[in-house]
């Protein structure tokens, strides 16, 4: 499994969660997106992500890699959802292992803020009332 | 010269298509963009857009060559 991975299909977040484990990891904390019903005072029905690919591959790589060099963990695997999603499927997975909490905890949150404000993944909402927007979030959602 | 733009999100509904190739485009990637966000309607300022060249971040001021493939990276919404 790569450590950073786009998905086309559900994200198996037990199979995710069992690779992280090693003798020497005291500590496995894993963090998931997941679809809500709403946004925003919203009714959601449904998302959808879309990537560019080749660059979100290499900006996520980028980022767990640098979570490898900035925390002290054992194992880290990042997977994000493209395509189609339903209210409560998994969005994004972030898991890590280290042989302390602290440094775990602080690698898992470092990777999704930084999954969040930097890989090329769009999201678009569809609502209730059957209007939709793409998610463009230092602003307005664009029609 | 001819370059291949790659849309995105809402830039992608406003072009109505993924993808075009550009033949002589304007001269820069900025300008291009607000050549593009005319003829498209984009709503997003350049100042809200990042921009790639064949996968990979670039400055504005990065001179485009031949068959490059450039993507206007709107604000991302992952996650």
């Amino acid at each position: 499994m790569k450590d950073f991975a786009l998905a086309v299909m559900t994200i198996d977040a037990a199979a995710l969660r069992s690779a992280l484990g090693s003798d020497r990891a005291g500590a496995v904390v894993c963090f998931e997106g997941v679809v809500r019903d709403h946004s925003e005072g919203r009714a959601v029905r449904r998302l959808a992500y879309q990537a560019y690919a080749p660059l979100a591959e290499a900006e996520g790589t980028r980022i767990v890699a640098e979570a490898r060099t900035r925390f002290e963990i054992e194992r880290i695997v990042c997977v994000h959802r493209v395509g189609e999603l339903s209210i409560g499927d998994v969005a994004v997975f972030v898991g890590v292992s280290a042989a302390h909490r602290d440094a775990a905890f602080a690698a898992c949150r470092h990777v999704i803020d930084e999954v969040k404000r930097s890989v090329p993944i769009w999201k678009k909402e569809h609502y209730a009332d059957g209007e939709s927007a793409w998610r463009h979030p230092d602003g307005t959602p664009v029609r | 010269m001819t370059v291949d733009v790659l849309y995105f999100a809402s830039l992608r509904d406003a072009a109505g298509c993924e993808r075009e190739r550009i033949a002589r485009p304007v001269e820069g990637l900025a300008a291009l963009y607000e050549a593009l966000r005319i003829r498209h309607g984009f709503a997003l300022p350049r100042d809200r857009v990042r921009v790639a060249v064949n996968g990979a971040f670039v400055a504005w001021d990065h001179v485009p060559g031949e068959g490059d493939e450039i993507v206007f990276v709107p604000p991302v919404s992952g996650g």
